[in-house]
């Protein structure tokens, strides 16, 4: 048997688990999967999943649970665990599947491999895992039962709905005060307008080649493209623009139709968080700069004269 | 208040990793080291806290002896004393690394009221100390902060989650896991950089224990070789690049 954490929030499914699943079911086919959600706004969530191909899916309630705490989740899946001996714990290695895994294995006092791309169950089990981002495949051992992973997102497609239902059961489990101290305690709309970065079609993104003032043109191309600004790391660290702002491996990770990088190298952490847009160009004064290696098309040279005349260029072929 | 930092050296790369003769590990006789952006800005963090509240900071880091650089790095921005773990450079997974750092706070004989991580490490990313740490010493954890405060002994914490900011309170003594964008990172000053020559470095070198998630080998992920395409060298490029725009449906 496999158990898959499935996130919600509020109420609404996290689309994200649902990759999770496909991912669990490439790893043992003939395995029944179970299901956990956890927090009473999560009924809704837990009566439909059945339709994912679960056998089971159990629901964990607690009268003082009433929003997300990431170790309450890991609690629920160490009772879980301790009731029904998966082989393996599986949840998608997004912010908060990594770290309700890291929670359930230190309850459980067991390594937890995240970020797998692939896991072949036994004694031990074998996994391969990504490390800087993606930019270093790891192939290592993981001892103990049940194995306990994450998967990278967008590796496995969303598992599809069938015409199926699972038996839901709900279950109260020991939460401790230290686990329910940890829930959202309030939100806070994002003040920012406009496109957010993970959701932009077009980013016109800038590197240290574009310096504190240059800004302006790369603004502009983005609202005459329809799309939003983006920034490397050293841009960030500057305070030239928002953190928001920031591409890579600490920062979005973004796949737009169409990636501009002006001024920007293109160090590894960096397209760690660009790599998979469809398009990507470059504009850099140096041929030889690794973005070069990554781009589909690119100007080689000095983006303050090509900007402003790119600019000009787009507004007429727009015929504005 | 006392806040303890703990991070982790690794090797910068800039192009593209080259591996060991052995397929073990990343070449790192030619690459420079750091630490994640996100532990930059746990440090960042300590400091403003104490600068804002009093109190004393504490670096940690497991690693080589090198390691030492970035615990100096951290001094030299204001950290007041650092701890060093010394490994011979073999891989410690979370489990150990939780396990030695736990160790290493009981022998301090301090009781940090805050104890700060970076969300996963760079190398590794197992997005699991600061969590392992925070059950084995029983206290809350927050996990992915961009915005850390504290006030009247309660850690507040921040973090994007889509449209909204996620808001999580904890009593202090706490652990805490932080992102890159937390805070602007300061640049070291020429005095700090000398104040931090002079600032103790404890040092232990504890026994690692087996790896439950033990590293067999490593690979570089095989690269879509792409062709580029070059459209030309300054403004010459535009009008080409226009017609790209307008080929790929942006215009
Ligand atoms: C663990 C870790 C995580 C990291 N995470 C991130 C991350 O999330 N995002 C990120 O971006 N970085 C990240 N970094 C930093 C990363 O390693 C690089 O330092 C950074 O991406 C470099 O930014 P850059 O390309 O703007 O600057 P540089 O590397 O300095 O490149 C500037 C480029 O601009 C070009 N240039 C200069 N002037 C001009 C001009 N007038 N016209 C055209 N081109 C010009 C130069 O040829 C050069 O290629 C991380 C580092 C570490 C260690």
């Amino acid at each position: 048997m496999l158990l898959v954490i499935v996130d919600q929030d509020r109420g609404v499914l996290d689309e994200l688990s649902l990759q999770a699943i496909t991912f669990a079911n490439s790893v043992d086919p003939s395995a029944p999967l179970v299901g956990l959600v956890v927090g009473a706004s999560g009924r809704e969530v837990a009566d439909t999943l059945g339709r994912f191909g679960f056998t089971d899916v159990y629901l964990a309630t607690a009268p003082d649970l009433n929003d997300y705490s990431a170790a309450a989740c890991g609690r629920a899946a160490a009772e879980l665990v301790s009731t029904l001996a998966p082989t393996a714990v599986i949840a998608i290695g997004s912010q908060r599947g990594n770290e309700i895994l890291a929670h359930l294995g230190a309850i459980l006092g067991l390594p937890v491999a995240t970020e797998c791309t692939s896991l072949s169950l036994g004694s031990p089990t074998h996994v391969v895992r990504a490390r800087w981002a993606g930019n270093l495949m790891e192939s290592a051992e993981l001892h103990g039962s049940p194995a306990i992973c994450s998967v990278v997102s967008h590796l496995a497609p969303p598992a599809a709905a069938m015409n199926q239902t699972a038996l839901v059961t709900e279950f109260f489990p020991n939460f401790t005060d230290t686990d329910l101290a940890g829930q959202v305690r309030s939100r806070i709309a994002e003040s920012e307008g406009g496109t957010s970065l993970a959701d932009a079609k077009v980013i016109v993104s800038g590197g240290r080649g574009v310096g504190a003032e240059g800004f302006g043109p790369l603004e502009e191309l983005a609202h005459l493209l329809a799309g939003t600004v983006g920034c490397s790391r050293v841009v960030t660290s500057a305070g030239w623009r928002p953190h928001a702002e920031q591409v890579g491996q600490t920062g979005t990770k973004v796949a737009p139709d169409l990636y501009i990088a002006c001024g920007i190298s293109g160090a590894t952490q960096h397209l760690a968080g660009c790599r998979n847009s469809k398009t990507i160009v470059a504009i850099n004064t140096d041929p030889d700069s690794p973005i070069m290696a990554v781009a589909d098309y690119a100007i080689v040279g000095d983006l303050h004269q090509i900007l402003p005349a790119l600019v000009a260029a787009t507004r007429t072929a727009r015929g504005i | 208040m006392e806040i303890l930092v703990c991070i982790k050296r690794v090797p910068l790369s800039g192009a593209k990793f080259s591996l060991t003769a052995d397929g073990r590990d990343i070449d790192t006789s030619r690459l420079g080291f750091t630490v994640s952006p996100h532990e930059e800005c746990a440090v960042e963090v300590a400091v403003r806290l104490v600068e804002q509240h009093g109190g004393s900071t504490t670096v940690l880091s497991l690693g080589v002896e090198d390691a030492e650089e970035q615990i100096r790095d951290a001094l030299a921005v204001g950290i007041d004393e650092g701890i060093l773990l010394v490994t011979d450079g073999e891989e410690w997974d979370a489990q150990a690394t939780a396990g030695a750092i736990v160790d290493a706070i009981a022998e301090s004989g301090k009781s940090f009221d805050l104890i700060l991580f970076g969300n996963e490490s760079a190398d590794a990313s197992g997005n699991q100390v600061g969590i392992r740490v925070a059950h084995a010493l029983s206290r809350p954890t927050l996990s992915g902060l961009k915005g850390v405060q504290v006030s009247d002994g309660v850690l507040v914490g921040e973090r994007p989650a889509g449209s909204v900011r996620e808001v999580f309170e904890v009593s202090l003594p706490a652990v805490a896991t932080v992102k890159d964008g937390a805070a602007i990172p300061r640049y070291p000053s020429v005095p700090g950089r000398i104040r931090a020559k002079k600032k103790p470095v404890h040092r232990s070198t504890p026994t690692r224990p087996l790896s439950l998630l033990a590293k067999q080998s490593v690979s570089v992920p095989e690269s879509v070789g792409k062709q580029t395409k070059i459209l030309g060298s300054g403004p010459e490029g535009i009008s080409a690049l226009v017609d790209v725009f307008r080929s790929i449906g942006v215009i």
